[in-house]
């Protein structure tokens, strides 16, 4: 035990030294060490994969470190489990939400409590704190009621209710609108400002810098800097995260859209889920050699559009979806597929692919007409070829065709199951989070497939969360919000703001458009 | 306990097949303490248990015999389980095959006709997919639950058999014992080997391996049966019905049971019994999970369940035991793959204490 050498007498809130965690396959922190201080806002910056979420559930206590120190105000702890790292004064906000849909906050939040309150009592106690720090909550609401930005609050008050000294935020502005995010950030500002420190897990480098005091940056499980963000620019973060230079995209050669390929005509489509999201009046166009994007926080209908489009929902109209004219929405995934509408699904390791199988067999799953089989049988080395192509050229990295797909990252997961169907030269293409939990590396390489082939002539659809690849890519951008989508608006038209207000959604949202918008408010 | 299970990054190819010998030898073990705590030479005993049943020709004919409807039966329904179908009615399936062969067997065997055979075994088949249709008109109408269907079907089937041969088909000359007549010469199957009663359903249950080894390891729907087994969210993107694989999976069992429920009767029973399978329907599940689902697998484990079941019959006779010995060792057969299959997705690590080595991957 001694005194920290920066600030004598007041020890750090937080200090590791020399966190040490292996799996079987992967070290997941190796000699990691970092210093939090009261009251500071300190960010574990690092790409998926880079050992942040294994760093924060050892401080959390789900994870045992093989090895290293942790020291809680200067006096070494070991922590054994969650329990004992929220009587410690240590508070999580997980990115997936630990909330039972069914009950209101104030249940939720009372479960969570070491003694049981009264509802009535707690729920002054909730208002309070949800006012002193503005995070407005409604204790009596079910959470099903409320939109993701408010189930975070309610996760976040549920943490500061125990009076916590660090509270640990894993990508909580994942699920956010820029709006929501401000807001947040005030939030989380005050609290720092009553002396609790926070973690703050991110690999958004904008937002790290306008919030955090200091950072911390991991790359394969070690740390590669520290630094003081604001200092910095998001450049050359970034470089500390990837070790080198952020790629750049290609000047995109773009001829004017071309002809509307694929049209969504008024589709409305009650959920029998009670926590999906029904679809209002929904129509849309696709045209060749153009990128629509939609825009939206997940859970607004997103889902539900995409299986529509794919056809794992049919539906009675047939006209309703209609591909270069003509009526498909009674045609299943692989009629549309051998049309020549193609779609990759959000999920990799639930939908795109088998994770027991190998890559050659999953080439299979999308790709089974014409050649890759012969009278009912497999042709293996055709599919073998097919899939050592698809590694080629969009430089997965793996054991090669007969690797299976659980063995693969993400990012290279994904760049293979977006590159089988881009190996295909589909007229029209359906990409549901083309980029989700994918490094930056791997991102690049997929959004430039994607602008490839828009350039090739097809007609492309990217739903996505993240804006800053929807501004990237996007030639056109629509927001999907309560289960209505917007008309789509050339992205020179437009702005983050706008498509963020847009985002919250609702009846009467404002226009896209800034200038139009901009307009309206000068009448 | 420093030992730990470590997940493996990947499922170890080598012990896939090193499971089942591991639990054979663990269950061979286990036979030799029976047989110790039962005053046996263990050593000698096991060898009288494994190699007595095949000392002669027609041993071995009866091997083939006992183990032809469970290798046929297995093939089948090992179709249905990769695809998730869990058809446990294969019991219930074979009896109807019996049922409506031995229909055909009773009223136009006597008459002698080339054809009767062959129309027996058409029957058996549709006998047995029509069984098997009921619960898979079920799951995809209502999605009622095969298990339960299959299974409970299996007593209807059982008590149909019953109140026929208990009744209408009775022979007159059979002093009142629930059995029908004999089967006229035409409407048994031909023996293959001489001196034994090994008869062409042996063929049947190496063509059904044949065709079965295509099916799940070559055609690309049986490709779609093991994708939409193995993620319904994959089956469902890739467009692979899953009502197609239910009918698949439960027509594949079926027929197959129906095929060797006219074995029987057709063959080594010759007549018709209340009781026409020796609990085969049940039995051939335990041979497809032990022969891996895959038809060469279930080939050498219907040999090995039958071996066991000959086994039983010569322990009760040559080392005066009771012929439950069968039953027993083919519970801790499965019950030691169940255990060795473990090692497929973990290993065994020595690990100091305190230093859990249980978790997933990062």
């Amino acid at each position: 035990m001694h005194p920290s050498l920066t600030r004598p007498n007041v020890p750090d809130r937080l200090e590791l030294r020399s966190i040490r965690k292996a799996y079987p396959a992967v070290v997941a922190n190796d000699d990691v060490s970092l210093r939090v201080a009261p009251g500071e806002i300190h960010a574990v910056v690092g790409e998926n994969g880079a050992g942040k979420s294994t760093l924060m559930k050892i401080i959390y206590g789900i994870v045992q470190p093989d090895s290293g120190e942790m020291l809680w105000n200067g006096r070494e702890v070991v922590i054994r489990s969650p329990a004992q790292a929220q009587r410690l004064g240590i508070g999580m906000v997980f990115q997936h939400f630990a909330l039972f849909d069914t009950l209101t906050a104030a249940e939720n939040i009372a479960l969570a409590l070491p003694t049981t309150p009264s509802l009535n009592a707690l729920s002054d106690q909730i208002s309070s704190v949800a006012a002193s720090y503005g995070l407005p909550v409604d204790p009596a609401r079910p959470i099903y009621t409320l939109s993701v930005g408010e189930r975070q609050r309610v996760e976040i008050v549920r943490a500061l209710l125990r009076k916590p000294g660090l509270l640990i935020l894993d990508e909580p502005t994942s699920v956010l609108t820029p709006q929501a995010v401000e807001k947040l950030f005030e939030a989380l500002r005050r609290i720092a400002a009553d002396g609790c420190s926070i973690l703050y897990i991110s690999h958004k480098l904008n937002e790290i810098q306008s919030l955090c005091d200091s950072a911390t940056v991991l790359r394969g499980g070690r740390v590669t800097g520290t630094c003081v963000p604001r200092q910095e620019t998001p450049a050359s973060i970034a470089r500390m995260m990837i070790g080198e230079d952020l790629p750049r995209y290609r000047e995109a050669t773009q001829a004017a859209a071309g002809r509307t390929r694929l049209e969504l005509a008024n589709v409305s489509l009650p959920t029998r889920d009670p926590f999906g999201t029904a679809l209002a009046d929904v129509s849309l166009g696709i045209r060749s050699g153009e990128i629509l994007g939609i825009a939206g926080v997940s859970g607004n209908g997103q889902a539900e559009l995409m299986s529509v489009l794919s056809g794992e929902q049919r539906l009675v109209e047939h006209g309703a979806v209609r591909l270069d004219g003509e009526a498909i929405g009674h045609l299943g995934p692989a009629e549309r597929r051998a049309l020549g509408l193609r779609s990759v699904p959000e999920d990799r390791l639930d939908q795109g692919a088998v994770p027991a199988m190998s890559l050659a067999d999953n080439v299979l799953v999308t790709v089974n007409r014409g050649r890759a089989t012969r009278c009912g049988l497999i042709r293996f080395s055709w599919i073998e070829a097919y899939a050592k192509t698809c590694i080629e050229t969009f430089g997965v990295r793996c054991g090669g065709p007969a690797a299976h797909a659980g063995s693969l990252s993400g990012g290279n997961l994904q760049k293979y199951i977006i590159g089988r169907e881009i190996l295909q030269e589909p007229g029209v293409l359906i990409v549901s989070q083309p980029t989700w939990g994918v490094d930056v590396g791997a991102a690049v390489v997929i959004r430039q497939a994607l602008l490839d082939l828009r350039d090739r002539g097809a007609a492309i659809l990217v739903i996505s969360e993240e804006l800053d690849e929807l501004f990237d890519i996007a030639d056109r951008i629509a927001v999907m919000a309560g289960g209505r989508l917007s008309e789509g608006v050339e992205r020179a038209c437009t702005s983050r703001d706008r498509v963020g207000l847009a985002m919250t959604g609702g009846h009467g949202a404002p226009s896209l458009h800034v200038k139009e918008a901009d307009d309206a408010v000068a009448l | 306990m420093p030992l730990h299970f470590e997940a493996r990054t990947k499922p170890s190819a080598k012990m896939v097949w090193l499971a089942p010998a591991t639990a054979l030898a663990l269950t061979a073990a286990a036979a030799m303490i029976v047989f110790a705590s039962a005053g046996l030479d263990p050593v000698q005993a096991l060898a009288t248990f494994v190699l007595s049943p095949l000392s002669d020709w027609y041993g071995v004919g009866e091997l083939l015999i006992k183990a032809t409807p469970m290798i046929l039966i297995g093939v089948g329904l090992s179709i249905g389980f990769r695809a998730g179908v869990w058809n446990i009615g294969a019991e219930g399936q074979l009896t109807i095959g019996a049922i409506f062969a031995g229909y055909l067997a009773l009223r136009f065997g006597p008459g002698d006709g080339i054809w009767v055979l062959p129309s027996m075994i058409v029957a058996a088949v549709a006998g047995g997919m029509l069984w098997a249709a009921i619960p898979a008109l079920l799951r995809t109408m209502f999605n009622a639950s095969e298990i339960l269907v299959s299974l409970m079907l299996n007593y209807v089937a059982q008590l149909w058999l019953s109140w026929l041969v208990f009744g209408a088909w009775r022979d007159p000359a059979g002093f009142n014992f629930p059995q029908s007549e004999p089967l006229a010469p035409a409407a048994l199957l031909p023996v293959i080997i001489e001196g034994t009663r090994a008869n062409i359903s042996v063929v049947f249950a190496l063509v059904a391996v044949a065709l079965g080894w295509i099916l799940v390891g070559r055609s690309f729907v049986g490709f779609q049966l093991r994708v939409t087994g193995l993620s319904s969210g994959v089956a469902r993107y890739a467009g692979f019905s899953p009502h197609r694989a239910v009918w698949i999976g439960m027509f594949a069992g079926g027929a197959a049971a129906g095929l060797a429920g006219v074995g029987e009767i057709a063959g080594p029973l010759g007549q018709i019994f209340p009781t026409v399978s020796s609990g085969y329907g049940y039995a051939a599940i335990i041979v497809a999970f032990l022969g891996r689902l895959h038809p060469v697998g279930v080939l050498l484990s219907g040999l090995l369940m039958a071996l066991i079941y000959l086994g039983g019959d010569s322990a009760q006779m040559s080392l005066g035991l009771p012929s439950a010995i069968s039953g027993l060792l083919q519970s801790l057969l499965l019950f030691f793959l169940l255990a060795a299959d473990v090692l497929v997705q973990y290993r065994i690590r020595y690990a100091p204490r305190g230093r859990s080595a249980l978790g997933a991957a990062a």
